[in-house]
């Protein structure tokens, strides 16, 4: 057999390393491997784990650091600026500032992701079937159409007049704050959850889902959830400070935690009396930690979101 | 029809409100004369309760309140002895509205402008800049911030006067520590739609076809993003409109905001009933704009079977 000539158009022998480049050299992976893989990549969201975790320590093991008491008294010392023996400065009432920020910020943390995990569970469920049951016949309406008016009947009544309800019903404690802060709470994401909704069913990958019988339920579990993980991540990114800041709110009108209770909302509460007077430790500690906590979810949750979202396959 | 029927809901839910507040507010202790109750004697007390239908029972009360709600009557304020209720709105609503405007705007305009620049430098230096803005915005509370303000740009710098209510310049700074918090919030839900939405097919059609970026961002990219931006800033606008209880407190603001707290605690029923509805209907409205909007800017989107 003659060797084909060089120039030869019609019979050429095939390039084999084209081949090479599609070959799947990528093991698969499950979603739950996948995930983590992203995250452990994503620098950013490390720093936010990794500060998140350390925050969480010094929660606990944080007030057992120092000699003091997060409601020690001590007259003598008060107003101190952050020294060796006071790392955070001392308050009006020479209260350990180290102590008491770390003490509240059990307070607060628990306070922030409690409030958030309710708000996510009530908002997707309702939001979820709302969204996707509006615009499915008659009886699909109703059920929007009921959902919707509840949530506007929780958004309408005044939000005050329930919470001094719940402090006549209930004894003022942790346990309160978040059934108040979550009563309407969730309406927020319910509302956002449901317009994602609306959208992202009528897209086409839904469409084929729905003609090839998958069931309305792994639709709503693995075709929707999944494709909104960045907008519910985000609006859960703020349901934690903006309850921190509820809890200071409730604590003023008597129904959140109870002084010497500290917590980073009533101590930057506390501090607003002392802005003006150089006192910068007094507002500083709670607002940095706050500020601090809200970063690192912000980054971690960003993180989460690239590692989850099924749209942002490399 | 449609339109008629969404109406006759929107009356059914405000009724369902009025009624919901009326029950827990007379279930809560506390009562409307009860500062006045050691100084006055036992017959003048008496008097007052039966000038405002205190006298009667609860579901005559109620039944009387319906009567007046019925002529767009809100009945007069306990605390106020020259304005009702319809007054108090209607003076406390135009300063209150005003800042609510110009805040919602300034969310709006700034916060999607953000959330759209970050999401196209997705993890460049202006992403994490305006992250970082967005942030800070979110974890200063307004009541920290406008006295903050009002210490610099007010009392050390003078470019704008301290507080009160009157010309254009007095309604900025309280705009502004209003908008702060709103304005992080769209940004944050603008960029992380935007990641979503650039990343879809159809972007990249219009790309591949050689379409100029300007016009895919904004005609393919945001117009598909904004549904998150519309379900939040719709009950946002019913809350920034009808006014805001410590920054009209900080700032000396004549507006509405402070009614909807003090009349609880004063135990105001007539103010707590009047401002509830007033409150509600403007929500139940914007909601309902929010639904349309859905239509406006998605028209794949379906509200009922009907595809109204």
């Amino acid at each position: 057999m003659a060797e084909p000539k060089k120039d030869d158009v019609l019979f050429r022998p095939v390039d084999r390393s084209r081949f090479q480049q599609e070959k799947i050299v990528r093991p698969s992976m499950s979603q739950w491997k996948e995930t983590t893989v992203k995250i452990l990549r994503n620098k950013l969201a490390i720093l936010g784990l990794g500060l998140l975790v350390i925050i969480t320590i010094l929660a606990i093991i944080g007030p057992h650091l120092v000699p003091f008491n997060y409601s020690d008294q001590n007259l003598s010392g008060k107003n101190l600026p952050p020294g060796p023996e006071h790392w955070f400065g001392t308050d009006s009432l020479g209260r350990d500032m180290w102590a008491r920020t770390w003490y509240g910020a059990r307070i607060s943390l628990t306070i922030g992701l409690a409030a958030a995990v309710i708000d996510l569970i009530l908002g997707l469920i309702v939001g979820g079937i709302s969204g996707y049951m509006a615009g499915r016949g008659k009886f699909g309406d109703k059920v929007d159409g009921f959902l919707m008016r509840i949530v506007e009947i929780l958004y309408g009544i005044p939000y005050l007049l329930v919470v001094i309800l719940l402090l006549v019903v209930m004894k003022p404690g942790l346990w309160t704050i978040i059934i108040a802060l979550s009563i309407t709470g969730w309406v927020g994401m319910a509302r956002i959850v449901r317009g994602q909704i609306l959208q992202l069913k009528e897209q086409e990958y839904v469409a084929a889902a729905e003609k090839l019988g998958t069931p309305h339920r792994k639709i709503i579990m693995r075709h929707l959830f999944p494709n909104m993980i960045g907008i519910i991540i985000v609006n859960l990114t703020f349901t934690i400070p903006q309850a921190i800041f509820a809890e200071s709110f409730l604590s003023f009108i008597g129904l959140g935690v109870q002084a010497p209770i500290a917590s980073w909302g009533t101590m930057a509460n506390d501090a607003l009396g002392v802005i003006l007077t150089g006192q910068w430790w007094r507002l500083f500690f709670p607002g940095f930690m706050i500020s601090l906590t809200m970063f690192a979810f912000n980054v971690f949750g960003d993180g989460l979101q690239d590692a989850l979202d099924p749209q942002s396959k490399e | 029809m449609y339109i008629f029927k969404r109406i006759l809901t929107m009356i059914l839910t405000i009724w369902v409100i009025t009624t919901l507040t009326f029950i827990i507010m007379h279930s809560i202790p506390g009562d409307p004369f009860a500062s006045d109750a050691d100084v006055l004697p036992e017959e003048v007390l008496e008097n007052m309760r039966a000038k405002f239908n205190l006298d009667e029972p609860l579901p005559v009360q109620y039944v009387l309140y319906l009567k007046n709600l019925v002529q767009f009557d809100l009945g007069p304020s306990i605390q106020s002895e020259t304005r009702d209720v319809n007054t108090l709105i209607s003076d406390g609503f135009p300063a209150s509205a005003i800042l609510g405007l110009q805040s919602l705007v300034i969310a709006l305009v700034f916060g999607l402008l953000l959330g759209i620049i970050a999401a196209l430098n997705h993890n460049g230096m202006l992403d994490y800049a305006a992250m970082a803005f967005a942030i800070l915005g979110i974890s200063i509370p307004s009541f920290i911030l406008a006295p903050l303000l009002i210490n610099y740009f007010a009392v050390k710098w003078g470019m704008f006067p301290v507080a009160s209510w009157g010309t254009w310049q007095h309604t900025i700074l309280p705009s502004v520590a209003l908008a702060t918090a709103p304005l992080a919030i769209v940004a944050r839900f603008m960029r992380s739609s935007m990641l979503d939405v650039m990343n879809q097919n159809y972007i990249k059609t219009a790309d591949a076809k050689g379409l100029a970026i300007t016009g895919i961002v904004i005609k393919h990219g945001v117009r598909n993003a904004l549904i998150p931006v519309i379900s939040f800033i719709g009950p946002l606008a019913a809350f920034l409109l009808t006014g805001t209880f410590v920054i009209e407190k900080i700032f000396a603001i004549p507006g509405i905001g402070k009614y909807f707290v003090d009349s609880i605690f004063n135990r105001d029923f007539p103010v707590i009933l009047g401002t509830t509805i007033f409150f509600s209907t403007i929500l139940i409205v914007t909601l309902f704009l929010v639904d349309i909007s859905y239509r406006i800017v998605d028209p794949r989107i379906k509200l009922t079977s009907r595809g109204e």
